[in-house]
C-alpha cells in the first residue's frame, strides 16, 4: 500500500484513476491544479471542472485540495509556448505541462507532503523492466498519450503510477459509471487548456508582436506577404494564402527575417530530424527505434546517431519545437525536441 | 506518513478569521424563525407582525452593540454586501450631487468586497488612490492625508486587516478627513474588529461601519450596515422599500436574530475572551517561533487583534504546509482563496512589502471564541512537525 495523490482534472480518467487506485487498496488524495488565471470560461481550471473533481473526491471519499500553480504555469508553459510560436517553432504545451508541472512542481509538493507517488489519469503505462520503470504506450492505442510523457524515465517513474492506461477509454468510462461517478460521461478535453477563446493566432498576438513579412518560394522568389510568423507551422499546408497551382506546404519559418518558405511536398521531405533536450532512459538503445513525431502518429523506423534521428526512409521535416520520441515496440526508450 | 482524511479524528480549527463555529445561543435564537415564527415582517397580519417584532427587537439589540440607533442599522447578506453598499452607495450618491467628486480613497490591503467595489467604481470613471502600508501592517497616515481633499467622495479603511490582525489608525484617519475632505464618507469595514474590540467606540468617528455575523458566531450570510443620520447612499438593488429603501427584499428575520445574538454574547464576553484568547495566541506564537527555526510573524504584535497570528516558516511553501496539516487534522488558511478554492498570494502581505516568496511562506492562524488550551497543545504538537518534515524532505 502506498499514499498517492491522483492530480484530478475533473475529467472522466483522472477520476477512475483515484477509484482504481482505492481499490488496490492505496492510501488516495485528490489534488486539482489551478494552472491558469486567465480569462477561461471552459479551459483545464474552470471553476466546474474543479467541482466536478471535489464532487468526485466527496463521492470517494477521499480528501481533496485545489493547488495554485497559475505564475509557475505561465512561467513554465504559457510564455515559453508564446516565445516559441513568435520564433517560427511549434511547441507543444502539454509536454512541457507534463514536464515542469505534473511531473515536476506537483512531483516535488507531493514529495514534501510524504506522499509515496503521484497519480494521474493519462492514457499510457508504467512497465517495470530488469532495466527500471519505463513508460509504455497505453492498452487504448486510439487513446495513447505515451508521446507526451516521454521525458519520464525511471529516475522518476518509480514515484508515478498511470492506472488508467491498463484500460480502454470504454472501460474507464463503464467503471465511472458502475460507480456512479459524475464525470462518466464528460466530453473530452480537446485542444490547448488555457486558449479558451478566439484561438491560438489571437491568443499568441496579444501576448507577443506579430511582425509582417514576405513569403518565398523556395528559390527565394517573393510569393506573397504574411502578418506574422506566429500563424505559421513548419509543414502545415493550409491558409497559406497564396494562389498557386499545386499544393504548397510551410518548408521553413524564419523569425530574424520574418520570411515563410513554401514548397512542395517533396521540399518538405528530410532525411533526418536533429534533436534538442535529448533524453534517454536507456543505456541500451536499440539500432533500429521506431520514431514517433506527432501526438497520434504512426511510428517510422530510424535510428539515433549521436543528438540525430536517421529516418529509414526520408520524412516530411518535423516542424521546430515538436516532440520526437523513442520507442522501442511500446516502450519509451527516449526522446527530444525537434531543432 | 501523509494524508489520513481529517474526519478520522478531533480537529483543531485555526481558522477564525474565516469563519466561526455558531454560537449555541445564536443558533437557538434563530430557531423559531427557521419554523414556526415564518412571517414576512413587511405584512399587516398576526403573522407578519410576530416577525417584525422580532425582527425590531433584533435591530435595537444591533444598534445598541454598535452605538448606533436602530433605524441607522441596515441588515444585509453579510460584510461583502455591506461593504458594496457603503462604497458604492456613497460614492453615487456625492457624486449625484456634485459631479466633481469623483475620488475614493481606500487602504492598500482593504478586503476584496472593498477593493472590488473600488475597481467598479474606478470602470465607472472615479479615480481610485490606494493608501499605501507600512512594513507593520497599518496603514501610512501621511499617503492618506496627502490624498485627501475636496474632490474626494468615500475613504474606506478597514478597523482591522483580516489577515494580519492589525487594528488601523481609524480616529486619526477620521480627524484628518473631517480636516481635509470634510463632506466626504468615511467606511469602515469593522468585521474582523467585532469579535475583540469595543466596536461602538473604535468605529464612532465614522459614517458607514460594516459588519458580519459568522465571525462572531452568527450565522453565514447575515450582516449589518451602520448607516448614520444624514449619510446618504444609493441603493444598489431595487424593489420594494425594505431598509429604508437602501437594501430592498424580504428581510431574513432568522438571520438578523441570530446576527443581534451573537453580537450580545460577544459583546458580554469580549473582555475577559480577548484576554483569554490573546493568552492562547501568544503562547501558540512563542511556541512556533522557539520550534521552527527562522520562523517568524506577520504583522505588528503590538497593535494585533486577540485571535491572529500570521506566521511565516522559511523555505516552506504554505500550500504544502496547508496540506499536510489538514491530513494531521489542523485547519489554517494562507492568503485568500479563490472561487475554485485555490489559494491565491496574499495582496496583504504584498502591500506590507513580503518579498513574494516570504508571503508564499506565510499561514495564518486564528482562533476565536470556541479555542481551547488542548487546540493550542495539539497545534504545538503538530506544526512543527509538519514544518519540519517539508523542511527536511525539500532539499533532498
Amino acid at each position: 500500500m502506498s499514499t498517492v495523490l491522483v492530480a484530478m482534472s475533473g475529467g472522466v480518467d483522472s477520476s477512475v484513476a483515484a477509484a482504481l487506485l482505492l481499490e488496490r487498496g492505496h492510501e488516495v488524495v485528490g489534488m486539482t491544479l489551478k494552472l491558469w488565471g486567465g480569462p477561461s470560461d471552459s479551459g483545464c481550471c474552470s471553476v466546474s471542472d474543479v467541482e466536478d473533481a471535489r464532487r468526485v473526491a466527496a463521492q470517494l471519499r477521499i480528501p481533496h485540495y485545489v493547488l495554485n500553480l497559475t505564475d509557475e504555469f505561465d512561467r513554465d508553459v504559457v510564455s515559453p509556448y508564446v516565445d516559441d510560436y513568435a520564433a517560427g517553432r511549434t511547441p507543444n504545451p502539454c509536454v512541457e505541462c507534463n514536464r515542469h508541472v505534473k511531473f515536476g512542481l506537483l512531483l516535488d509538493r507531493a514529495h514534501d507532503m510524504g506522499f509515496d507517488a503521484v497519480a494521474t489519469g493519462h492514457h499510457a503505462r508504467v512497465v517495470h523492466t530488469v532495466r527500471g520503470p519505463h513508460i509504455a504506450r497505453g492498452i487504448d492505442r486510439a487513446k495513447d498519450q505515451s508521446y507526451v510523457l516521454y521525458m519520464l524515465g525511471p529516475g522518476v517513474l518509480g514515484r508515478v503510477m498511470l492506472p488508467v492506461g491498463e484500460l480502454d477509454k470504454t472501460a474507464v468510462r463503464d467503471h465511472a459509471r458502475r460507480l456512479g461517478l459524475r464525470t462518466a460521461d464528460k466530453a473530452e478535453s480537446m485542444d490547448v487548456c488555457f486558449i479558451t477563446r478566439g484561438g491560438r493566432e489571437q491568443f499568441i498576438g496579444e501576448r507577443a508582436p506579430m511582425v509582417p513579412g514576405t513569403i518565398r518560394d523556395v528559390s527565394g522568389r517573393v510569393v506573397g506577404t504574411h502578418a506574422g510568423i506566429g500563424r505559421f507551422t513548419v509543414g502545415q499546408r493550409r491558409r497559406v494564402g497564396v494562389a498557386t497551382g499545386d499544393r504548397r506546404y510551410v518548408v521553413d519559418l524564419d523569425a530574424p527575417t520574418a520570411t515563410v518558405t513554401i514548397g512542395s511536398r517533396d521540399d518538405l521531405l528530410r532525411p533526418h530530424v536533429g534533436l534538442e533536450g535529448l533524453v534517454v532512459h536507456d543505456a541500451r538503445v536499440p539500432d533500429v527505434v521506431d520514431v514517433q513525431v506527432r501526438a497520434h502518429g504512426a511510428p517510422v523506423p530510424g535510428r539515433l546517431d549521436g543528438t540525430t534521428v536517421r529516418f529509414a526512409n526520408a520524412q516530411p521535416r518535423v516542424a521546430p519545437g515538436q516532440v520526437v520520441a523513442l520507442y522501442d515496440g511500446d516502450v519509451v526508450v527516449g526522446g527530444g525536441i525537434a531543432r | 506518513m501523509p494524508p489520513s482524511p481529517s474526519r478520522t479524528r478531533a480537529v483543531v480549527y485555526l481558522d477564525h478569521a474565516a469563519t466561526t463555529l455558531p454560537r449555541p445561543a445564536a443558533v437557538e435564537a434563530m430557531l423559531p424563525f427557521l419554523t414556526r415564527v415564518y412571517g414576512n415582517p413587511s405584512g399587516a397580519h398576526g403573522v407578519a407582525r410576530a416577525a417584525k417584532t422580532a425582527l425590531e427587537e433584533a435591530r435595537e439589540q444591533i444598534a445598541e452593540a454598535l452605538g448606533a440607533r436602530p433605524d441607522e442599522v441596515v441588515l444585509t447578506s453579510g460584510g461583502t454586501e455591506a461593504d458594496g453598499l457603503a462604497l458604492k452607495g456613497a460614492a453615487h450618491a456625492v457624486r449625484a450631487a456634485d459631479p466633481a467628486r469623483d475620488r475614493v480613497v481606500v487602504g492598500a490591503f482593504e478586503h476584496k468586497a472593498v477593493l472590488s467595489s473600488a475597481q467598479r467604481l474606478e470602470r465607472e470613471g472615479f479615480e481610485v488612490t490606494r493608501a499605501a502600508v507600512d512594513a507593520r501592517g497599518v496603514v501610512e497616515v501621511d499617503a492618506l492625508a496627502e490624498a485627501l481633499d475636496d474632490r474626494v467622495a468615500v475613504v474606506s479603511l478597514m478597523a482591522v486587516n483580516n489577515e494580519v490582525g492589525t487594528v488601523q489608525p481609524l480616529s486619526r484617519v477620521a480627524d484628518l478627513v473631517r480636516e481635509r475632505a470634510p463632506s466626504a464618507v468615511l467606511h469602515t469595514d469593522a468585521v474582523q474588529a467585532t469579535p475583540w474590540l469595543d466596536v461602538a467606540a473604535l468605529t464612532a468617528p465614522a459614517d458607514v461601519v460594516t459588519i458580519s455575523a459568522h465571525k462572531l458566531g452568527g450565522p453565514k450570510g447575515s450582516g449589518a450596515l451602520v448607516v448614520r443620520r444624514g449619510t446618504r447612499l444609493v441603493p444598489q438593488a431595487d424593489g420594494g422599500g425594505q431598509e429604508r429603501g437602501l437594501r430592498p427584499g424580504t428581510v431574513d428575520v432568522a438571520s438578523a436574530v441570530g446576527l443581534a445574538a451573537a453580537l450580545n454574547e460577544t459583546t458580554v464576553t469580549r473582555e475577559v475572551e480577548a484576554a483569554r484568547v490573546s493568552t492562547l495566541r501568544d503562547r501558540l506564537a512563542r511556541g512556533l517561533l522557539e520550534a521552527c527555526p527562522g520562523a517568524w510573524c506577520n504583522g505588528d504584535g503590538a497593535t494585533k487583534v486577540a485571535g491572529n497570528l500570521n506566521v511565516g516558516f522559511p523555505g516552506v511553501d504554505a500550500q504544502t504546509l496547508l496540506v499536510v496539516l489538514d491530513s494531521l487534522g489542523v485547519c489554517a488558511s494562507a492568503g485568500s482563496s479563490c472561487s475554485s478554492g485555490a489559494i491565491e498570494p496574499s495582496h496583504v502581505l504584498l502591500a506590507m512589502g513580503l518579498g513574494p516568496d516570504d508571503a508564499r511562506a506565510s499561514i495564518r492562524l486564528t482562533l476565536g471564541w470556541s479555542s481551547t488550551d488542548v487546540d493550542v497543545d495539539t497545534a504545538l504538537e503538530v506544526i512543527p512537525r509538519a514544518v519540519q518534515r517539508i523542511t527536511s524532505r525539500s532539499r533532498v
